[in-house]
């Protein structure tokens, strides 16, 4: 197919393509590629505090020796990164941007400027976070979620431009996100091809909304509490402040509204790909597609109802932490039927193993343990012992590694095609995979161990503390941080092939998957304005073996065929786009 | 299974590990079930040529009863473990028992300070005995502790105890423990509180009667001999400092 945009009479110049482009694609990769650049970074961070646990004193290759205020800035920015920086970009707003309207069958977002504000407003908070490593006394390192007094006041934590930096790059990423969010609901709710019924949406446009409203509900207070602890920190008022009135567990409860509805903003885009890769390479429908929609919704009111559960030895009263008990452990019961519909996904499937695949069914193998290991953390009575040690550490990492890293590459391996026109390569793609998977699951069982026997977090040097010096522990710490360094080592295979397919890369067809969704109709890559015509819809989108179907698949936009109008998954009469 | 790493030295120690032993049998069992279910669908529906899917919607009720009837089960696993979370939490954090003994535990960066209470038990009298880093205790005795921050938030912990607590900032928080085992332990900070954090550290040190007898007097005659040579009081009043506010904090 040879594309033919509704604007490519004339060709725009640099300015208008890449940095004042409106198109939705365009925004999307952009987000996703600072995403990745950003993720060097909070890798790069990881590696370094790692080697100081692992070989504390030793010079560090490319950084040197690493003092207490320097492992604390790296824990920080590593946290921080990777989830405002990361995982929100690449999940959300990379694969919502490039993904929503091709999958609804528009042309571009309802609002296509306010996504380029949004873009142009998460590029500067990038530019803020980075150049706060370069300010006098350095970056902030009160840890990710930044508890005040610690974080209010320069006399404590030693950083006065570094904090405020910090929290001025946080706030423009929530307003970049807020923008985003707007064109994901909007776009959604109206601009869906002839035909789509809401029923109809692939379940990754579903998850991306959902958490799109999310952010939005919760992101409020916290931008609040972010401009009080702001007036905290340059103005000297003290909203955070006893000495003056203020309260500290004030912000926890603000970061924390926010911070747990966040954890499924990042999950819930993660499980619509993992969904989209399965159904592609199982050759199944979605099994129960209207229980996942309501098993997300619920998922998602639910979480709004659970953050104290990170407060439980905050010093909130003690009677509410049992309310927070049961909240957390009653958002367990969706999330548990999301992934046992996506285990039922699996039955009676005709499952190829593509690189695509193979990242997404070890996402559901490897979220299943951070999931289970997170029951230890919500009951309040066992969470008193493990509360900020390294179980927690290695149960959210066994959350967020395969949410922001194994559901993002099935992401990028299995539309790849799309966005560039050219295939990766499968052989590299499984040499990437293995070798970050196995990696991965040696750098993080020894966490868990670690934790369990009293390893508290953010710690540079263990000497202090009798019970957790020893050999057996260092050797723990040891093998966690040579696994990371695998781990590490094999994401330059995953770079090398993204840049050589890129250029040299087999050059892909519209469909090369034979999958059913929209954006698979579009040509590879698709031009400004997506369709040569503009698709109608007539059926949901995973009717995949359909008995008595010459093909194992049947694209949405197909119109049904007049002879078997009581096939499976023919269900609606022909419909005119309006 | 924590016991195997660390010993229990307090009397909700054991609980807190029956609770952990209790949730991993059980979300041991559903892990590996589902991962048993995962792998073997993955194995047993590989493509293989000749067979094509099946088409299964998962939206009638003979089919979704499939997920639905473990998802009946992950309920009631769900109320087990939250009845034998809640009780446990009721023990340690919630119903404290009346306190035989006090002491004062003030966080601050990057050292803690523990106040005892002296031969009259009471806090805030001339004979309180103040430590920097090393804490003192009778084995068998219910210790009520109050917890103070002097400047950011920091966080109590005591591994052997299972004991975890953060310390705020202008909140006095309450809580109990009773040591079961004679020896010394780590004191940790758990809560990032700058720049010294990972030099946050203490220990306690649990003894019988008569050895915190022996360590109580030693202190007193060293207090002394301090005094007379700088000329100070014995013990300076820390509480009047630290009651900026009494909000929240347990019980």
């Amino acid at each position: 197919m040879t594309g033919h945009a509704p604007d490519a009479t004339r060709a725009p110049g640099f300015v208008r393509t890449y940095l004042w482009s409106t198109d939705h694609k365009t925004i999307g990769l952009q987000y996703m590629l600072t995403g990745m650049a950003m993720a060097l970074i909070g890798a790069f961070a990881a590696y370094v505090f790692r080697m100081q646990a692992a070989f504390p004193g030793a010079s560090v290759p490319l950084f040197g020796r690493v003092a207490a205020a320097d492992y604390n800035y790296l824990v920080t920015m590593h946290g921080t990164i990777m989830i405002f920086w990361v995982a929100m970009p690449v999940l959300l707003a990379g694969f919502g941007n490039y993904l929503i309207p091709l999958m609804l069958g528009c042309d571009d977002m309802v609002f296509p400027r306010v996504n380029r504000l949004s873009y142009q407003i998460f590029f500067l908070s990038s530019v803020v976070l980075v150049a706060s490593f370069f300010v006098p006394g350095g970056a902030f390192g009160g840890a990710w979620t930044a508890y005040p007094p610690l974080s209010a006041n320069s006399a404590y934590s030693m950083t006065p431009f570094g904090s405020t930096l910090w929290l001025l790059a946080v706030a423009l990423e929530f307003v970049a996100f807020l923008l985003g969010g707007i064109n994901f609901i909007t776009t959604t709710m109206n601009s869906r091809a002839p035909g789509m019924k809401m029923f109809d949406i692939p379940i990754i446009v579903w998850t991306i909304m959902i958490a799109a409203v999310l952010f939005m509900g919760s992101v409020g207070p916290l931008v609040a509490g972010a401009v009080m602890l702001l007036f905290d920190q340059v103005v000297g008022t003290g909203f955070y402040d006893p000495a003056r009135g203020g309260d500290p567990v004030l912000w926890q409860h603000l970061f924390w509204f926010f911070g747990h509805p966040e954890v499924y903003v990042l999950l819930l885009p993660a499980m619509g790909i993992v969904a989209e890769v399965m159904v592609v390479f199982a050759r199944k429908k979605l099994f129960a597609y209207r229980t996942i929609v309501y098993s997300a919704v619920a998922t998602g009111i639910i979480s709004f109802f659970v953050w104290a559960h990170h407060q439980f030895v905050a010093g909130i009263d003690p009677r509410m932490a049992s309310l927070f008990s049961v909240t957390t452990l009653i958002i367990s019961i969706p999330v548990a039927e999301m992934f046992f519909a996506y285990i039922a996904t699996l039955y009676g499937g005709s499952i190829r193993f593509s690189t695509p695949m193979l990242w997404a069914l070890a996402f559901v193998a490897e979220f299943l343990i951070g999931g289970v290991t997170g029951i230890f953390l919500g009951s309040a009575g066992s969470d008193i012992y493990f509360h900020d040690t390294y179980f927690v550490v290695a149960h959210f990492h066994y959350t967020f590694f395969p949410i922001a890293f194994l559901a993002a590459f099935a992401g990028i391996t299995f539309w790849f095609p799309k966005m560039f026109g050219r295939m990766m390569n499968e052989t590299w793609g499984k040499v990437h995979f293995w070798g970050t998977i196995i990696a991965f699951n040696i750098c993080f069982i020894p966490l868990f161990i670690t934790g369990t026997a009293g390893d508290h977090r953010r710690i540079f040097d263990y000497s202090m503390f009798a019970e957790l010096a020893t050999p057996e522990m260092q050797s723990l710490r040891i093998l966690a941080t040579r696994a990371l360094l695998v781990t590490l080592a094999f994401q330059v295979v995953f770079v090398v092939n993204f840049v050589y397919s890129l250029f040299r890369g087999t050059v892909a067809e519209a469909n090369p998957w034979k999958a059913n969704t929209l954006e698979w109709l579009a040509p590879s890559p698709p031009p400004h304005g997506n369709f040569v015509t503009m698709p109608v819809v007539y059926r949901g989108p995973y009717e995949y073996s359909v008995p008595n179907r010459d093909e194992d698949y049947w694209p949405q936009h197909e119109p049904d065929e007049p002879a078997d109008p009581d096939a499976p998954g023919a269900r609606r009469p022909l419909q005119q786009p309006a | 299974m924590i016991s195997w790493l660390l010993p229990q030295a307090s009397t909700f120690a054991s609980t807190i590990d029956g609770l952990v032993l209790l949730i991993a049998v059980i979300v041991g069992v559903w892990l590996i079930l589902a991962e048993v279910v995962l792998f073997g669908f993955i194995w047993k529906y590989r493509a293989r040529d000749g067979i094509r899917g099946q088409y299964v919607s998962g939206e009638d009720r003979s089919q979704k009863k499939w997920v639905s009837y473990p998802h009946y089960a992950v309920v009631v696993f769900d109320i087990i473990i939250i009845v034998a979370a809640l009780r446990v939490w009721n023990e340690v954090k919630v119903a404290a028992p009346p306190g035989e003994e006090q002491i004062r535990i003030i966080a601050q960066q990057w050292s803690w300070t523990f106040v005892h209470a002296g031969p009259d038990g009471k806090l805030d009298t001339p004979d309180d005995i103040r430590t920097v880093d090393d804490m003192y205790v009778q084995r068998d005795r219910v210790y009520t502790f109050e917890l103070h921050a002097r400047d950011v938030v920091h966080s109590f912990s005591v591994p052997a105890f299972r004991l975890k607590q953060d310390a705020i900032p202008g909140r006095v928080i309450h809580g109990w423990f009773r040591p079961t085992r004679e020896g010394t332990f780590d004191v940790q900070c758990v809560e990032m509180c700058g720049v010294g954090h990972g030099l946050m550290a203490g220990r306690i040190h649990i003894g019988s009667a008569a050895q915190y007898a022996a360590w109580m007097t030693e202190f007193r005659t060293t207090a002394a001999t301090a005094n007379r040579i700088t000329g100070s009081t014995p013990v300076a009043d820390v509480a009047a400092h630290d009651h900026v506010g009494t909000a929240g904090g347990t019980r």
